[in-house]
């Protein structure tokens, strides 16, 4: 063993040399390929998904165009665009956009309140309630506040809103206690208050996390907000209503196409949000 | 047993940090985590906790900055009562280094550096010549380093960031928590030897906590044996504590080879150096026999033109007329050099002894192992001296 391990401060001081790299110094500086791969395939994925999406609605357009040139006259004002599909779009797009508004302003703030060492008791009832939103059948949710509220979309938004707080408040909580202790511990150290802590540390680390939430809670609402036409909330479920209905098929896949169309073109949304909100260096 | 104290001098001026019967009791718990602690930390020392864990060494140091709140007792920073002053505010005057580092993942090197300044209130440009100023210091590149992110660092380049941080707004008082307790070897000796060049330049008061006995050796102008409940079983300088450790639990914790690790902080300047039978150049085998009659001795040392020990020979070897008799006398002392140094280079020597040389390399004397136990033992006299006289005075 050299003497260095021992020496004291005053002839220690000065026996190594300066700015010399660490041995693992250039080892850390690049990611390891496994990771960049995954990260390349999803950055593909993020410039592949609007072609498809936009492939899928070029078909549709055609299919709509050749149903028109069928010239079934049932079939032509079931699916009359600017009368039927656009608003019928147009409402669920908003059903679903509300929705998930007042799932983020409600859950988001929840998740921050549960995580609080104060009031981190009472986390596990509040969780059993959002699970217990999720664990009712849709359709029954929504039954339930037609009982409450009465018809129409503000109901349906009310109903997605608890339907859908689940994954929010969860991965708000999950993200939250997820941010290393010590990062805290070292901002808390330095001199931030509590607030300072939160803002600048816990939510900015928690982002990713309380986004991928965000964007169950979006495809979710698309879905459920299908169903709206259920309780007067209108909506494209209508038309495929109408296509089970009158038993005709074409009507039924419009409708469907559109709404797949919606949810792909939201999930992408997500995902672009994903990327651009994730704060840099994570 | 608890031996507090300071040298006369030391008693005259305003202790830096000044803990009161600090102690700490968490609710609901009859035995304290920290128990009634008063300790004086004075400008500029590096004062170590260390202690086996669980001791309560880290809550001690938290309880310095509030991360913990005392549950009695008060803390006084210049003279001035901390204890119930804002404690964010408290700690933006005091840097603090976890062993965990804790660096911001999603700022850039230069804002993790920059946050306390900023909480100052610092304006960007001040701030980030600060910055840039810090980096410099611990030995990373500003410009490849400021704008990355704390994920292409390696672990002893983070924890010069953290050093960095800690230092962002110049504060007085520094908190290290094992910062070092998670490097490798290698790297973590480097990071300590250039903290300690650093520190000879900023003469920062700072509080240490390690559990690595060598690390408190090499790194505390004093050191604090903790016992359990953060009880204090010896505070002394190294060298005393090496020297005279008060009792068995402290001599436990110091561990075997003490003495040994007591040479350090020996010089050989501090020796009475034996005079030596030697042999100029060109000095024939009838000269070296004399000189080795003179001595009593049964090696001489052969030099060459400049008076510079080349050579062991011993009184057998005299007659030989190879050019390379003998052995050689291998890495030479100097006057600065540690008594450790010339330890290790005495049992590497033929004879057992090592030659002293003065600046120019000439021949001067040499150290035997006589003269080490000599000093060991002088050493060790002294500090049961001073703990008797202290315990007189008491």
């Amino acid at each position: 063993m050299s003497d260095a391990a021992y020496g004291p401060a005053m002839n220690r001081v000065d026996t190594q040399p300066e700015a010399v790299p660490e041995p693992d110094a250039t080892a850390t500086s690049s990611a390891p390929p496994a990771t960049r791969r995954a990260r390349a395939i999803r950055t593909a994925g993020l410039w592949l998904a609007p072609v498809m999406i936009g492939l899928l609605a070029l078909l549709f357009f055609f299919y709509y165009r050749g149903l028109q040139a069928d010239g079934n006259s049932t079939v032509i004002s079931a699916l009359d665009w600017g009368d039927k599909l656009l608003p019928q779009t147009i409402r669920i797009v908003y059903i679903a956009f509300w929705s998930t508004v007042i799932v983020i302003l409600v859950a988001v703030p929840l998740g921050i309140v549960l995580t609080r060492p104060a009031v981190r008791r009472i986390s596990p009832f509040v969780l059993a309630v959002a699970n217990s939103g999720q664990a009712l059948p849709a359709y029954g949710l929504l039954v339930i506040f037609l009982g409450i509220m009465g018809q129409g979309r503000f109901t349906v938004i009310v109903a997605l809103s608890l339907y859908a707080l689940l994954p929010v408040l969860r991965n708000t909580m999950v993200g939250l206690d997820g941010v290393d202790r010590s990062v805290i511990e070292a901002g808390r150290g330095m001199g931030m208050t509590k607030m300072q802590a939160l803002t600048r540390i816990e939510l900015p680390l928690a982002v990713p996390i309380v986004i991928a939430g965000v964007r169950t809670a979006l495809t979710l609402n698309i879905g459920m907000a299908t169903l709206a036409f259920l309780i007067g909330g209108g909506g494209l479920g209508i038309t495929i209503q109408t296509g089970l209905k009158l038993n005709q098929d074409p009507i039924l896949i419009v409708g469907a196409w559109l709404v797949a169309l919606v949810a792909l073109s939201f999930d992408w949304l997500g995902a672009v949000a994903e990327r651009v909100l994730k704060p840099r260096g994570l | 047993m608890t031996t507090e104290q300071q040298s006369p001098g030391q008693q005259a001026r305003e202790p830096k940090i000044r803990l009161d019967k600090v102690g700490k009791t968490y609710p609901g718990t009859k035995v304290a985590a920290v128990e009634e602690l008063s300790l004086d930390i004075h400008e500029g020392e590096i004062l170590v906790l260390v202690g086996p864990s669980g001791c309560g060494k880290s809550t001690t140091l938290r309880l310095i900055n509030r991360m913990i709140e005392p549950s009695g007792g008060r803390i006084l920073l210049d003279g001035e009562d901390v204890t119930k002053v804002n404690p964010d505010k408290l700690r933006r005057r005091i840097g603090y280094v976890i062993q965990q580092i804790g660096l911001f993942p999603h700022q850039t090197i230069a804002q993790n550096i920059e946050t306390v300044p900023r909480m100052l209130g610092w304006d960007k440009q001040k701030a980030k010549a600060r910055s840039e100023e810090l980096l410099g210091m611990v030995g990373l590149d500003p410009e490849r380093y400021r704008d990355s992110y704390p994920k292409a660092l390696s672990g002893g380049q983070a924890q010069r960031v953290g050093v960095a941080r800690a230092l962002g707004a110049d504060p007085d008082i520094m908190l290290m928590d094992e910062p070092f307790g998670a490097i490798d070897p290698i790297t973590r000796e480097r990071l300590q030897n250039e903290f300690l060049r650093l520190q000879g330049e900023l003469r920062k008061t700072i509080v240490f906590v390690t559990h690595d006995i060598d690390e408190a050796i090499k790194m505390g102008d004093k050191i604090a044996i903790l016992g359990e409940r953060s009880t204090i079983r010896q505070i002394d300088t190294p060298e005393r504590i090496l020297a005279y450790p008060v009792d068995d639990f402290v001599d436990d914790f110091i561990g075997t080879g003490s003495t040994i690790k007591g040479l350090n902080f020996l010089k050989v300047s501090s020796l009475a150096l034996t005079d030596y039978p030697t042999l100029e150049p060109g000095g024939t085998a009838e000269a070296g026999r004399a000189a080795l009659q003179d001595t009593g001795r049964e090696w001489l040392v052969q030099l060459d033109e400049n008076r510079t020990p080349v050579r062991w020979i011993h009184a057998d070897g005299l007659d030989s007329a190879d050019h390379e008799r003998g052995e050689p006398v291998g890495d030479l002392l100097h006057s600065q050099d540690t008594l450790f140094h010339a330890l290790e280079l005495m049992v590497q020597s033929a004879s057992g002894e090592t030659c002293v040389v003065d600046d120019a390399g000439a021949f001067v004397g040499v150290v035997r192992m006589a003269d080490l136990a000599k000093a060991i033992r002088r050493a060790q006299y002294e500090a049961r001296m001073h703990y008797e006289q202290m315990e007189r005075q008491s």
